[in-house]
């Protein structure tokens, strides 16, 4: 860092200077607080000079965009040929009322979907299963059969606009409803690009959105990165996401260790399991981050993550293509962070969040909408929303250069501590035998557990502050109108499912069903009988009742 | 009378699998002293009030961030009810709209904790309205 002995010694006296008047000032002008720390109580010096990037190695550890290791960026343009997608996470009621929302949005200037389901469709069960009681379309759209599926593409041009799901045991039939409904409306599955979460990894450890066990959980991954890499070579397989686990109250460096733990599981599960060549399938992967309150912390949680998957690649997995070792990465603003009280601030939080996760070079970014901590977001809340990136892209001029924080004494020194910790993490878990091993013992989930319940207490003590909530609390409302999804969605979604078991070949479903059975038995792919499963009619349940039977189920085991 | 601890079961209803603040919650419980049950995600109405009854707990915390507590919340209440076990006070929190409150207090809910809830105030509450003597001699 230091391009002369001269200059270090120069900076140190200063340094030392003002450390002196930091002492003197400090009897007159105490500080504020005895800890200051990020929202993931990292504690954060008062000031960060050359000394504390001094042994970095520039071209090692910082470097250019589209260079190892890729801690600036991935891309060599930044943002100049290409803003991040523009890509708001919706789904409501029936597929009739979500492909509505989607078309006002692509009309408003989004650039890319995002597919919000229903409990009842997350959790691979039809709307009219006596679990789905309650909640059919609350959360997002419900999905019964590749009908509904159809209904939602309504006008959607499948080879130009690309949707992800948020989507994981039955990703394998979403992925499957994807494909089928692109061939019946003529688009060869070499066209289609999108993107399925697929992570059930940390389903386990946070989300808890799970139907089997981890072990044949993750062969239904295997096999839809193995389908993709064969017949949809655009589609981004697995979106490893940390989101998740931080709204389940991890801190950034959980989230961070956790994330990539995960994906290394996956990687080391397709070249076991399938025989692919990891420069065959890790171009495919992508990430998905939360971007939370504490500006500086995430900016830098962003950055470490690019470098630390570059090394992974690199030197774990000796991936040879640069575009295996690329960290894709989606954002979104944290949900948790947002407060019921006062609900218009939730404006300005997202604003900050949206803003880090642009300097943290984010790919692809949903903004939360300032209802969201209510209910499903309303037209207008959505399209406030909407702006606030573009915004940031158009008028802000943030966009103009690439990691404009590179460089920084503080944000190097930070990226560079948070990086630390997350390889202790991840060294752990490799200790304990990988995540899936982990996640048996308990582990990951009894840190984040651990990080909640010790954010809750300081929030309670007033050691962390949320506006309106533990400070500034007024009893002055200024009520937003709520969305609310009638049962009568449900009613509706019922007769639909009901007109479609009568009217199909229940011949052919069975088959298909029985295909799909054999296929988990022999332990072959799952998706070629998937999309015939689909095309046939059968529904979510009918073929997550196979895997059901198959691999077994697993049931949440109650950890606090 | 003797005095015995205060028995509690969080639970999650439906399918639901916010599970932060019912995961908080069950170890602030245990942190005030109070036996605490937690049930994990995804029970049915059913099996929750199947299973206060078996660990015979004094309370219920019914946790929904969903948007499905207009349906589950009072068909706790109401299968307790058949089972002669309206003694178990049933209490609900998560991502509840106030339209909703009167609703649920009317099904027999008998107090409701939204975000931004102290911890200190769900305790005090429940130290207030659960006398855990009492129920024994009933």
């Amino acid at each position: 860092m230091y391009f002369s002995r001269e200059m270090q010694e120069a900076s140190l006296k200063l340094s030392r200077k003002w450390e002196d008047n930091v002492q003197k000032s400090l009897k007159n002008n105490p500080d504020q607080k005895a800890r200051f720390t990020t929202v993931s109580d990292k504690e954060i010096r008062r000031l960060y000079t050359p000394e504390d990037i001094k042994d970095i190695n520039f071209a090692e550890e910082i470097g250019v965009p589209g260079e190892f290791p890729y801690l600036r960026g991935n891309q060599v343009t930044g943002y100049r040929g290409r803003y991040w997608t523009f890509r708001m996470f919706s789904g409501m009621g029936s597929a009739q009322d979500t492909n509505n929302r989607w078309q006002m949005l692509l009309r408003e200037g989004q650039t890319g979907l995002s597919t919000a389901f229903d409990f009842p469709t997350l959790m691979g069960y039809d709307s009219d299963s006596p679990k789905a009681l309650g909640e059919v379309g609350k959360c997002g759209v419900a999905i019964d059969t590749l009908e509904d599926f159809l209904a939602l593409m309504e006008g959607i041009p499948m080879d130009e606009v690309t949707t992800s799901m948020t989507i994981n045991p039955p990703a394998t039939v979403l992925l499957a409803m994807y494909c089928a409904a692109a061939d019946i409306k003529g688009v060869p599955l070499s066209k289609i690009g999108g993107t399925i979460q697929n992570d059930m990894l940390k389903e386990f450890i946070a989300q808890k959105t799970f139907m089997c066990p981890p072990e044949p959980s993750v062969k239904l991954i295997s096999d839809t990165v193995e389908f993709c890499t064969k017949s949809v070579p655009r589609w981004n397989t697995i979106s490893v996401s940390g989101y998740h686990i931080r709204e389940a109250g991890s801190t950034a460096i959980q989230e961070l260790a956790f994330t990539l733990r995960d994906g290394i599981e996956y990687v080391e599960d397709v070249i076991r399991r399938k025989g692919l060549n990891v420069d065959e399938f890790a171009p495919r992967l992508s990430f998905f981050f939360n971007s939370h309150i504490d500006f500086f912390e995430e900016i830098c949680k962003m950055r470490a993550a690019r470098r630390m998957w570059a090394k992974i690649m690199r030197d774990r997995f000796h991936a040879k293509d640069p575009r295996s070792l690329w960290l894709r990465f989606h954002t979104q603003t944290a949900g948790c962070s947002l407060t019921a009280q006062q609900p218009y601030n939730n404006v300005i939080r997202t604003t900050v969040e949206a803003l880090a996760a642009v300097l943290g070079g984010t790919q692809s970014l949903h903004t939360n909408s300032l209802d969201e901590v209510l209910c499903l977001p309303s037209e207008h809340a959505v399209e406030i929303a909407l702006r606030t990136q573009q915004i940031l892209a158009e008028e802000t001029g943030v966009a103009n250069t690439i990691d404009p924080l590179g460089g920084s004494y503080f944000i190097e020194a930070l990226t560079n501590e948070i990086e630390e910790a997350a390889w202790d993490y991840i060294h752990k878990i490799d200790d304990l035998g990988g995540m899936i091993a982990a996640i048996e013992k308990g582990f990951p989930q009894m840190e984040i557990s651990e990080a909640a319940y010790r954010f809750q207490q300081q929030l309670d003590a007033g050691e962390k502050t949320m506006v309106g909530v533990n400070k500034y609390a007024t009893n002055s409302t200024h009520p937003l109108p709520l969305v609310d999804i009638d049962e009568k969605v449900s009613e509706e979604q019922i007769k639909r499912l009901k007109d479609v078991r009568r009217k199909r070949d229940n011949k052919a479903v069975k088959k298909s069903l029985d295909d799909i059975r054999g296929a988990c038995k022999k332990g072959d792919n799952v998706m070629p009988c998937c999309i015939d499963a689909v095309k046939n009619l059968a529904t979510l349940q009918e073929i997550c009742d196979v895997y059901r039977e198959v691999y077994g189920e697993y049931k949440d085991p109650g950890l606090y | 009378m003797p005095e015995r601890k205060i028995r509690v079961m969080v639970a999650k209803p439906g399918l639901d699998g916010h599970d932060r603040g019912a995961r908080v919650l069950a170890r602030c419980f245990r942190d005030a002293g109070f036996e605490v049950v937690y049930t994990g995600c995804h029970q049915t109405p059913e099996q929750i009030a199947a299973a206060a009854i078996q660990e015979d707990v004094d309370l219920v915390g019914l946790s929904c961030l969903s948007g499905a507590h207009r349906i589950l919340f009072p068909r706790v209440v109401e299968l307790l009810r058949e089972k002669d076990a309206d003694d178990i006070t049933v209490i609900g929190g998560g991502i509840i709209p106030e339209q909703d409150f009167t609703m649920l207090y009317d099904s027999g809910i008998k107090a409701i904790f939204t975000p931004g809830s102290s911890l200190d105030s769900i305790v005090e509450w429940i130290k207030k309205n659960i006398n855990p003597t009492s129920a024994e001699f009933l």
